[in-house]
């Protein structure tokens, strides 16, 4: 249960991040919080020859809001989102889901865009960028920057379209428009493991309390977070019906396909129940 | 092969200490093997039990999932660092004494810091917020109840030791 021996870069800017990156891409992994890498590297799951620690790149240590929505920094651990009053305002949803992402020593150190990158199914963040409709920076020598759409941004269980010479620089939530309330709940086995079956509401209402638009998003259900729209659904109940019946979710030694269904069930009518209400008038 | 080797400095508990380690040294090891503080325990070297959390700059962290090299430059504080200046027991180590907090007390150094960081926020937790407090330590053998108790009894000595005195 010790890591393979490594060679180890700790550059002090981005720049010299994505130099490395563009010399060593091939052969290196970016080191961010760890709470993912780290154990993967003592079990020798995964053994790259280099890694480089973006830990000293604190121009990337920012959780920033402005009138469009959230932009999180490489280097932002989840608890900086978390803690982030004025993200929680402008996207309830980030602290809402942050909360359930592991325990809070680890939300201290681990970090949202390390979370969207390592595109682990069973994570929450990913699930609340593709949600959100949201988008990675990503860049490299090669292609500079680019922008990538969560639903382009995650392919399959731990993969992303982010490149071995790129470096993931910042994470976009955008502000949910007009009156939108959010809602984030999961079932675990013990609190802080990872979700039998998480789900995330966004709900929409008009002037009149009518509902405009009903999405919702899942983890654990599937190789990607899945985003199902249930706008037009009879009631909250139909509307988990609808979203349920379009998930495949797999058997494994934590629960069955079948009781996970039924938690998606449950906690959709449940979820957008509780989304509804925090902006019905 | 020979493996290139990293000149780290932490301050560890206050003191500066020095280390010339590979890349690999994990910080958990680092502590225990480069500078024999053998407090902090290795339960199960992926992130799960808890039983090597340090604080890092104050802050709880997972001793086993970070590298010494990336603590360069950083404060660390062990278990041998959560007790009062003059060396008596500090308030959460006093209260797992009074409330039997631990038995075989293999996981205890990872409560300890983990409780004082909380501490330092959440001055008086109830019953439900100091078990989540401790909700990323696991312990084999107390069932819990005790240490939730010393959660809430290390709050009160805290607070009279930090009450002004008459």
């Amino acid at each position: 249960m010790k890591p393979p021996p490594v060679m180890y870069h700790g550059p002090d800017t981005v720049d010299e991040a994505v130099r490395l990156l563009a010399e060593h891409g091939g052969q290196a992994k970016v080191l961010a919080g760890g709470q993912s890498l780290v154990p993967m590297l003592n079990m020798r799951l995964t053994a790259p020859a280099r890694l480089i620690d973006v830990n000293r790149l604190d121009e990337l240590a920012y959780v920033r809001t402005d009138l469009e929505g959230v932009r999180v920094g490489a280097l932002a651990r989840h608890a900086d989102v978390e803690r982030a009053t004025h993200a929680f305002e402008a996207v309830p949803l980030l602290r809402q889901a942050v909360r359930t992402v592991a325990h809070p020593t680890i939300r201290n150190r681990g970090t949202t865009v390390g979370s969207l990158v390592h595109a682990d199914p069973c994570a929450e963040m990913p699930a609340v960028l593709a949600l959100l409709d949201g988008e990675v920076l990503l860049r490299s020598e090669r292609a500079g920057e680019r922008v990538v759409k969560a639903a382009d941004f995650f392919v399959g269980p731990m993969e992303s379209v982010c490149q071995e010479d790129e470096l993931a620089v910042e994470a976009y939530f955008p502000k949910p428009k007009g009156r939108t309330g959010t809602d984030w709940r999961e079932m675990s086995r013990r609190t802080g493991d990872y979700a039998m079956c998480g789900v995330g509401t966004a709900v929409r209402v008009d002037e009149s309390g009518g509902v405009t638009s009903a999405k919702a998003v899942f983890i654990g259900m599937g190789p990607v977070p899945s985003v199902i729209d249930v706008t037009g659904a009879a009631d909250w109940t139909a509307a988990a019906e609808h979203a349920a019946d379009r998930l495949d979710p797999e058997d494994d030694i934590h629960a069955s396909a079948e009781y996970r269904r039924h938690l998606a069930r449950i906690l959709t009518a449940r979820s957008l129940k509780a989304a509804y209400e925090a902006v019905a008038p | 092969m020979s493996e290139h080797l990293h000149q780290v400095t932490v301050s560890v508990n206050g003191v500066t200490r020095r280390g010339e380690i590979p890349a690999r040294r994990l910080l958990a090891d680092f502590l225990r093997m480069d500078l024999g503080l053998t407090g902090t325990h290795l339960g199960c070297e992926h992130g799960v039990c808890g039983a090597c959390t340090v604080l890092l700059d104050g802050v709880p962290v997972r001793s086993c999932l970070m590298f010494a090299v990336s603590a360069d430059g950083h404060a660390v504080t062990t278990v041998e660092g959560c007790c009062d200046p003059g060396g008596e027991l500090g308030p959460v180590q006093q209260a797992f004494q009074e409330c039997h907090g631990l038995q075989c007390g293999f996981c205890t150094p990872g409560f300890i810091t983990t409780i004082a960081a909380y501490l330092e926020e959440n001055p008086k937790p109830t019953e439900e917020e100091a078990r989540e407090a401790i909700g990323g330590n696991l312990c084999r053998c107390t069932g819990y109840q005790n240490i939730v108790a010393a959660v809430l009894r290390a709050a009160e000595i805290k607070r009279e030791r930090e009450a002004p005195h008459e």
